[in-house]
């Protein structure tokens, strides 16, 4: 049974499996972009436009951005629970959120689309 | 009179010192979790920003490494690499409290400060890389 229309998941259990494997996802990726990113400094745009020419480094950050829709989603759920009473402008505030991170899903895929 | 009646009625000793309330390290490593949780959904649309402008060209490239010779974008650079430090390293956190470790009082309180630590170590290190 659905309890909470504004919860990712359709069950704690689903957004307690869904929070940690996005995390896993967002930590492989950032942990990777910050050594590349300190191993090949100074970094020259050719290494960097190689390295996003790379179907696979693609699929990565796409993946990454799924993982963030879900991660932000949930978090955000979390925290507006807890502070924002008036169930109103909580509704509002999941809705701006969430739709910032599809915002931020469209606008990666767009950016690696065209590399 | 029932027994949790007279409980609750007893007369209980109130403390609201405020001079002497603390959080718990424990309290502060999750409040800290979340403040660096909401400020990296903000700098996600930064890094986005940066990523596209990088890939452009190499003209927009080398823009956008003139432009992060600036305090103002060396600033925000380096906090949100702080907010991702930490955000990291109280995730990995939970992730070793989800197979049962470090929930007892002690190795909770032992494990929020050494990410503290962590953390600073971490945030200092990206200081030093982006200046």
């Amino acid at each position: 049974m659905v309890t909470n229309a504004a919860s990712f998941g359709r069950s704690g259990v689903h957004d307690f499996i869904m929070l940690r494997a996005s995390a896993v996802i967002l930590a492989s990726y950032a942990v990777f972009l910050v050594v590349f990113a300190a191993v090949s400094s100074p970094l020259t745009y050719d290494v960097w436009h190689g390295l996003f020419t790379a179907l696979p480094m693609k699929v990565f950050t796409l993946l990454a951005l799924i993982a963030l829709l879900i991660h932000a989603w949930i978090g955000v759920w979390q925290v507006l629970t807890d502070y924002v009473k008036n169930v109103s402008l909580r509704g509002v505030l999941q809705f701006v959120f969430v739709v910032t991170a599809f915002a931020y899903l469209a606008a990666g895929i767009l950016i690696v689309w065209g590399v | 009179m029932e027994l949790s009646e007279q409980n609750v009625k007893k007369q209980r000793p109130v403390h609201l010192d405020l001079q002497t309330i603390r959080f718990p390290a424990a309290a502060i490593a999750s409040i800290l979790h979340r403040i660096t949780g909401v400020i990296m959904l903000f700098a996600v649309g930064i890094l986005l920003w940066l990523l596209n402008a990088s890939l452009q060209s190499a003209e927009s490239f080398n823009h956008l490494q003139s432009l992060l010779d600036s305090f103002v974008m060396k600033f925000i650079l380096w906090g949100i690499l702080t907010a991702l430090g930490y955000h990291l390293l109280g995730g990995l956190r939970h992730l070793v409290m989800d197979t049962g470790r470090w929930e007892e009082l002690a190795s909770g309180k032992a494990s929020a400060k050494a990410v503290f630590v962590l953390a600073i170590v971490f945030s200092v290190l990206a200081g030093v890389w982006v200046w």
